[in-house]
């Protein structure tokens, strides 16, 4: 058989996450020609997500897609957990308007979200292959002309092509759009998807069969190291995991696994998951390097989403709406460039332009110096947090001691051996860090 | 040369879970996929196609609307074409009705383009009958020739196929006439890897559907349920085979057991 000349598209989208699908949709349904390309066995086949899908950015692109997408459960009850090595602080809110369209937020599996909002997009008359890895960018006159794949006869080209393929983009890299991830620009995250029966989990977190719930587990969780843990329920299982900074892990020697395991046999969590059988056990990077990580985002012929572009607020746990929307900044700074046949960097600017006056980069920007101020002073999490659970158990303990006193006691133990001074250095830090 | 594969959706037994109560498959617990026999039937008629150089390959399938997966897949590894026949009236049919079903609809692709040769899987993995083949052969009369373990040379001005089969002691050379419906071996073949042309075709690709009012002359007796003589008595999983023997103890305690075994059961050294 011989082959024929490669066939042309008008973009090429690599990779099926949140930000790729999000592109090939909004490119599709305004009638350019898309090809997506996956590696996977399908879209989410590997891919890891802790769960919170936000509504948001998704209805942007599918209005009241909660009516059809494969959701878990709407989230009616989000929570902090400051926890110790026997004891643990909570603060939460739960508010039932969440439980109502049109929502807040939803807990997700991804291997069956990302099939779902892939076949939405080819459902749009995008083209999606998967088992097929983009080897390269191929690049003629400086300008990114297609992908090669690793099939045979895999050279497929277009006017624009979209590096949505996630956190450890090789392709971006190799365009020299960025530098190889240093280990506190990522954590390390695994999670586990543990089977538990739907009357279980409502018992166990209070909550109805279509009500949902999350947990974000900072301190002990993490043994020291900077990140968080958590815990969220879907309908019948609970996805519980723990990410650091790859740094941090470097230098505490610690294993994600080991923290996982550990965190699943904490006298505060183990009797949310008793009985329950494990199901998955994923890992993934997250980019976490923030807005000093990002990338360059637009080249001729190319544009970078997602992951890919780094587009995650770690602190607000917030990385598939980015990705979406990026995909979707995307997409119509795409078919702008299409109008006018401009598949320039400068002819893709708007893509750019978008992303820089969107929430995605002024909330990256707001917490630019967040992680650093975090791994650099680990008091936050090693004394601060063991200390506040011990001043909240004398608050609540009543053993006839007056409540004048117990104050005093408490204001001591926060301020203990640092002195008020240090404290106070130390809250204005953290609060100009995240403020 | 006009091949036609036939292929069947199946549940991918290798993770499959059984329902305790009833003995049977639960299909929810494990993915569909094109039966790994048909994968190579598949490839075997594109490798013919590929060495004579010119050639046609058709796919067809009965099973419900999903199986239009199979079909895309089927492309992905090189047909050109595919049906699916996909009614109710279908549902329920043994290996009696389903080559009843399927050798109507090769009548029908035969009257758009003559067929030279059928090639199915040796057997399905959820059924392992390996009886859909040879009826659908009995029906067309044509030769059936079952497990093909290499297909040597398929001549095209004498009309005949030359392959080699497996016995139950080896193997032997067969010749047949075309056209002749080929079951194939897993070793008849490396699936290999699509060439990315294939894989947009095969995005692209919509199977043409047949349901029963497609066919004419055909006898609703013979078809689903109703044509399925097929009785199943009773299921059962068989038993697991019984793991060996626990050792209790100390680890020292342990490993003086194991060696008196060992000791013990002198073959384990070859020694008589
Ligand atoms: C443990 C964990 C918990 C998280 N929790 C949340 C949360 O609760 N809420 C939230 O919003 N975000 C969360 N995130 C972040 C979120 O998962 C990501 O921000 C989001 O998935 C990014 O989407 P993306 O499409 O850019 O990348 P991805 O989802 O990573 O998708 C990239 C895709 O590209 C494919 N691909 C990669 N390379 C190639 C190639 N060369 N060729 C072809 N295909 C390729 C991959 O297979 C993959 O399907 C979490 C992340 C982790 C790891």
């Amino acid at each position: 058989m011989k082959s024929a000349m490669p066939e042309k598209f008008d973009v090429i989208v690599v990779g099926a996450g949140p930000a790729g699908t999000a592109c090939a949709y909004t490119c599709a349904k305004n009638g350019l020609k898309v090809l997506q390309i996956e590696r996977g066995e399908y879209p989410g086949s590997k891919n890891v997500m802790g769960g919170v899908l936000y509504r948001k950015q998704l209805e942007e692109i599918i209005p009241e897609f909660w009516k059809e997408a494969p959701l878990e459960r709407p989230i009616v009850e989000q929570n902090f957990w400051l926890m110790d090595k026997n004891s643990v602080v909570k603060f939460g809110y739960k508010g039932l308007e969440w439980g109502e369209e049109p929502y807040n937020n939803f807990t997700v599996l991804r291997a069956k979200f990302d099939q779902w909002f892939a076949q939405k997009a080819v459902e749009q008359g995008s083209l999606l292959i998967n088992e097929t890895v983009v080897k390269e960018c191929i690049v003629e006159n400086g300008k990114v002309v297609g992908v090669r794949t690793d099939r045979p006869d895999g050279d497929v080209y277009a006017d624009v092509v979209v590096l949505a393929d996630g956190v450890n983009s090789l392709l971006a890299k190799q365009l020299g759009f960025r530098k190889e991830l240093r280990p506190d620009e990522v954590a390390l995250a695994v999670m586990e998807v543990i089977n538990l029966p739907k009357e279980k989990i409502n018992d166990r977190f209070n909550v109805n069969d279509n009500q949902g719930c999350t947990i974000e587990i900072f301190g002990d969780s993490t043994k020291g190291n900077l990140g968080t843990a958590f815990i969220y329920t879907n309908k019948d299982s609970i996805n519980i995991g723990v990410g650091t900074t790859l740094s941090s892990m470097i230098k505490s020697k610690m294993k994600p696994y080991d923290l996982l395991d550990q965190l699943k046999n904490h006298p505060m969590v183990s009797p949310l998951l008793e009985g329950g059988e494990s199901a998955e056990y994923l890992a993934h990077l997250i980019p976490e390097g923030g807005y000093n990580s990002v990338p360059k985002v637009v080249g001729n012929g190319v544009v970078v989403v997602g992951d890919a572009a780094q587009l995650v607020n770690a602190i607000h746990r917030e990385g598939s709406n980015m990705a979406m929307a990026s995909g979707r900044m995307a997409a119509e700074a795409i078919i702008k460039a299409k109008e006018r046949n401009d598949f320039s960097e400068a002819g893709l600017s708007s893509y750019r332009d978008a992303l820089y006056e969107s929430f995605i980069i002024k909330d990256l920007q707001k917490y630019k110096d967040a992680a650093h101020t975090f791994e650099e002073n680990p008091q936050y999490f090693q004394y601060y947090l063991p200390m506040l659970n011990k001043a909240m158990s004398e608050f609540f303990t009543v053993d006839g001691v007056p409540k004048k006193d117990k104050q005093k006691e408490m204001m001591k133990m926060l301020t203990g051996e640092k002195g008020k001074l240090n404290v106070i250095k130390d809250i204005y830090r953290a609060w100009k860090a995240v403020k | 040369m006009h091949i036609v594969v036939c292929i069947k959706q199946v549940p991918d037994t290798k993770i499959i879970k059984i329902n305790p109560k009833t003995n049977t498959l639960d299909r929810r617990s494990a993915p569909a996929i094109l039966n790994p026999y048909d994968a190579h039937a598949v490839q075997e008629a594109v490798n013919i196609k590929k060495e004579l150089g010119k050639g046609h390959i058709s796919v067809i399938s009965m099973g419900p609307p999903p199986a239009t997966d199979i079909i895309k897949k089927s492309v992905e590894i090189g047909a050109d074409e595919g049906y699916l026949i996909t009614d109710r009236a279908f549902a329920g049919a043994d290996t009696l009705a389903t080559s009843y079903a399927l050798s109507k609809g090769l009548e029908k692709i035969a009257k758009a383009r003559p067929i030279d040769m059928i090639i199915c899987g040796k057997q399905a993995i959820d059924g392992d009958t390996g009886q859909v083949g040879p009826g659908i052969a009995r029906r067309l009369d044509i030769p059936p020739v079952t497990n093909v373990l290499e297909v040597l040379e398929v001549n095209e001005k004498e009309r005949t196929v030359l392959v080699k089969r497996k016995t139950s002691g080896g193997y032997e050379i067969v010749q047949a006439e075309l056209p002749c419906l080929l079951t194939v071996e897993k070793e008849v073949n490396e699936i290999e890897y699509a060439p990315l042309p294939n894989m947009i075709k095969a995005a692209r690709y919509e199977p043409v559907i047949w349901t029963v009012n497609d066919f004419e002359g055909v006898d609703r007796t013979k078809l689903g349920l109703k044509g399925s003589p097929t009785v199943v008595g009773k299921m059962f999983t068989p038993p697991r085979p019984e793991g060996g023997k626990k050792l209790e103890g100390t680890a020292d305690e342990q490993v003086k057991q194991v060696i008196d075994i060992m000791l013990e059961r002198k073959e384990l050294f070859f020694v008589k």
